[in-house]
């Protein structure tokens, strides 16, 4: 049918989960549930919740230090939520209890060991069967690195990033040190594994170097997506060379456009253009009945915080339709989908789930049903092949 | 009759990973990686009302001979993440992993824990271990950096501060209270600050006290130093002896320990591994452990083994055959990476001598020899028997209970938790439901106390 194959693809949706909500009033509300932050039962029900919506993927955000309104250390402030648990094993904790929607947590590239994040990726991923990610993210901040001990900050964007990519190419290596096939139990011979195909990867780098291979065979999606945020040229170098989805936050849609021109162009620049590349705009919201009644939840939701939350321009305030309607529009600007953070979860991850949902459904740009069951399957990209598999004879084309 | 009370038993289950004793070439062995294997595990272990579950760890593959070995399973999942996917289909379960303090930082580990204990409700506990060598190191930031005599004050010093991290929350900062905006009580919730000789950190600790206060603490280890590491903070000790002298011995050595760390007798369990065959009769049982010797310890595995000892390569010798004459190259020993069980031949010389005495005495080949003197098991008979060793054994002290190592992944369980264990219960000495819902309810552990100022680094054992 030319209608709909010359209309564009869906989008993409995802959520991102961190405490009560992007409001940091936002456990002061109704339904928000704020002594339960820290149970399973709070993160099983969030992720039922968006599986229900047929969203692609949930993020769960994460840091390595309090909460903290100030960049140089503890605000002390004792009227948010401050404390988290560790966003990689509460996405494995919630993976036995989903069956579609892909599991995304973020990691901090500065200060942890690449081999331990590859297994730890890769084990939810074999989990689930195929529907893990990681949103990698960088730490510049005194107070963070002072947790760690071993080097001083502040460091350099560009050192960082830098750092942040070795990171995932290590992660990424690591993740095809085992051919799928690795696995042969032979009784005959008495070997386990065939050792032709498990390999050292051999990563010599600035800040650390890796031999492998590692130790979790590789896992069902071979290489779980792997996600970051775009804030500046050192970011979308990182996005460029290492990602399958990039986060763009704009303000409007020709912020977006000259993000996503940007992004691009670093990707060219590494040769990788082969490879499709996920653009998603990155968006606060909140949902009401209409504009009016999103406009004065916002209004309470600030005076209750004592102070209005902007996010940075980045922040949509309205209807579902509405919402609907900007989504399609920035979608112009070569953005395929959406990083959607509920302003207060227990009104607005509902709101998208079964409000803004059905609204793009009715307009022929949303999922009606999960059309595969892994990650990499929903966001339509190719499980890749194995870097050190020998390629298998094939016919020319 | 004894007045004395019968002892409760613990049992906990570690699933078979890595090892020389799985026997993957079994019909009925299944996948070590696929999260089904996992959840029928666990599952048998919680049916059968087990204290808690045992997942070992390995960074690096081993090696032999400069190449990866392969006669063994190979390969595993991450500790954390598929403890806490466990945690989701489980209820009562304790949920233990092996975590190594060198290639690891406290803050990171202390986070990861508290989020477990969370994340389980009072599951979870850690068994600290610790390593040294370059060869490990090859896979991390500091590569081989802990010379080997500091690998326990690291390991002590790692355990004391993320203690301090666990107790920098008491539990009652959060208020969470909506009306008033009173999310934390105390604005300086989780400040710490650590000086020492490996770890010098400060800040704030971002987990919130967890439902157990701190993990139970696991230590393995049968040297001085790991001794008296876990007598001074651990609340239980993997065993090596499962045998009444050897076991008796070692249970009143290490517990002797405890009084000159102010602790109480019932505040460290001492549960060696074990392993175990079953059968109709005790005869058949032992035909049939015979025959999972036989599976365990082939021809190639035998050379392997004894490649251990004499840190050379032995791959000429006819397994069939008798032991080599030659002796052991003594020294670091670099045929054999990636195993901690090298360590325990610590006089190769010695060891090469002993082994070639007991083969010439009973004519044992190679393979008979590696048979007679690693693959043994700790429990084999009917149901009865086992049942009636293992109460012996704790009531007569030689241990608290034991860690099952089934040598079938993932049903080498379920026939022990069908036959034996329902025996125990009739005997009053095993739960026949959970009485609490946290690992420490499990193992008689009281919660503890945060301590009101952070507590100092032990001393280093020198």
């Amino acid at each position: 049918m030319s209608v709909s194959s010359s209309s564009p693809a869906p989008l993409h949706l995802a959520v991102a989960l961190d405490g009560a909500g992007r409001h940091p009033a936002a456990w002061r509300e109704p339904g928000a549930r704020p002594a339960e932050l820290f149970t399973a039962r709070y993160w099983a029900g969030l992720a039922s919740e968006a599986e229900t919506g047929l969203l692609d993927f949930i993020t769960f955000e994460d840091g390595l230090a309090l909460q903290s309104s100030s960049p140089t250390g503890s605000d002390e402030r004792t009227d948010r939520v401050r404390g988290r648990l560790d966003a990689v094993l509460t996405a494995a904790r919630v993976a036995p209890l989903t069956r579609r929607i892909g599991l995304v947590p973020a990691v901090t590239a500065t200060h942890t060991e690449p081999f331990h994040i590859s297994k730890a990726i890769a084990t939810p991923d074999h989990v689930s069967r195929g529907r893990a990610g990681l949103r990698i993210q960088v730490s510049g901040l005194a107070h963070e690195a002072s947790h760690f001990g071993r080097r001083t900050a502040p460091f350099a964007d560009g050192e960082l990033y830098a750092e942040a990519a070795d990171h995932v190419e290590v992660v990424r290596r690591l993740w095809d040190s085992w051919e799928d096939d690795a696995e042969i139990r032979n009784v005959a011979t008495g070997r386990f594994v065939d050792r032709e195909k498990l390999h050292h990867i051999d990563f010599e780098g600035r800040h650390f170097s890796v031999r492998g291979p590692s130790i979790t065979p590789r896992p069902p999606q071979g290489q779980p997506v792997v996600s970051a945020s775009g804030a500046g040229e050192a970011s979308y170098a990182l996005i460029a060379r290492s990602a399958e989805v990039g986060y763009v936050a704009a303000h409007d849609g020709d912020g977006a456009r000259a993000a996503v021109a940007a992004i691009r162009r670093a990707r060219e620049a590494t040769g990788a253009t082969a490879e499709p590349l996920h653009l998603f705009g990155e968006l606060t919201v909140f949902l009401d009945a209409d504009a009016p009644a999103a406009a004065a939840r916002l209004e309470r939701l600030d005076a209750l915080a004592g102070l209005p939350h902007g996010d940075g321009g980045t922040a949509f305030t309205g209807s579902p339709g509405q919402l609907a309607d900007l989504l399609l529009e920035r979608r112009a600007a070569g953005l395929s989908g959406f990083l959607l953070r509920p302003g207060v979860i227990a009104h607005d991850l509902p709101a998208i789930t079964r409000s803004l949902v059905p609204e793009l459904q009715r307009r022929g740009a949303f999922r009606h049903a999960y059309e595969a069951d892994t990650l990499r399957g929903l966001l339509g990209l190719e499980r890749p092949a194995n870097r050190y598999a020998r390629p298998a004879a094939r016919p020319a084309a | 009759m004894s007045s004395k009370p019968l002892k409760q038993i613990h049992l906990a289950a570690h699933f078979p990973g890595v090892n020389n004793t799985t026997v993957w070439s079994d019909p009925a062995a299944g996948s070590h990686i696929d999260f089904d294997s996992f959840i029928h595990f666990a599952r048998t272990a919680e049916r059968a009302k087990f204290d808690f579950l045992f997942l070992a760890e390995g960074l690096r593959l081993r090696e032999q001979g400069g190449e990866i070995y392969d006669l063994d399973v190979v390969g595993r999942p991450d500790t954390f993440t598929v403890l806490a996917a466990l945690a989701a289909v489980t209820d009562r379960l304790g949920l233990t992993g092996t975590i190594n303090s060198t290639f690891n930082e406290p803050y990171e580990v202390a986070r990861q824990f508290a989020t477990l204990d969370h994340l389980s409700e009072g599951r979870a506990a850690w068994n600290v271990v610790t390593s040294w060598d370059a060869f490990t190191g090859e896979n991390f930031r500091r590569g081989g950096f802990l010379p080997r005599e500091d690998r326990y004050s690291r390991a002590q010093e790692f355990l004391a501060t993320a203690t301090e991290l666990f107790d920098s929350w008491d539990g009652s900062e959060i208020a969470a209270d909506a009306g008033s905006g009173t999310f934390l009580r105390n604005a300086r919730a989780g400040v710490f600050a650590h000086r020492g000789r490996h770890f010098d950190i400060e800040g704030r600790f971002n987990v919130p006290r967890s439902p157990q206060g701190r993990p139970v603490i696991f230590q393995a280890g049968d040297s001085e130093e790991g001794r008296e590491f876990a007598a001074a903070g651990a609340d239980a000790i993997f065993g090596r002896y499962g045998t009444l002298d050897a076991g008796r011995e070692f249970y009143a050595d290490v517990k002797g320990r405890l009084a000159r760390h102010g602790r109480t007798h019932d505040q460290l369990k001492i549960l060696p591994a074990a392993t175990f065959v079953l059968g109709d009769t005790d005869a058949e049982a032992r035909e049939i452990a015979h025959e999972v010797r036989r599976l365990q310890v082939s021809g190639q595995t035998a050379i392997k083994f004894l490649e251990h000892v004499w840190n050379r390569d032995l791959s000429a010798y006819d397994p069939d055959g008798p032991l080599p004459e030659t002796d052991p190259l003594v020294g670091e020993n670099t045929i054999a990476l990636g195993r901690a069980s090298v360590r325990q031949f610590r006089d190769p010389l010695a060891t090469a001598r002993q082994w070639r005495e007991l083969a010439r005495a009973k004519n044992l080949s190679i393979r008979e020899l590696v048979i007679a003197t690693t693959a043994d098991q700790t429990f084999v008979g009917s149901a009865a028997t086992i049942a009636g060793s293992i109460d012996a054994l704790v009531q007569a002290d030689a241990a608290d209970g034991f860690i099952l190592v089934p040598h079938i992944t993932p049903g080498g369980l379920d026939a022990f938790a069908d036959s034996v264990v329902p025996l125990l219960q009739e005997r009053g000495v095993f739960r026949t439901e959970y009485e609490g819902t946290t690992l420490r309810d499990h193992l008689g552990l009281a919660v503890p106390a945060p301590a009101s100022t952070p507590a100092p680094a032990p001393a280093p054992v020198s």
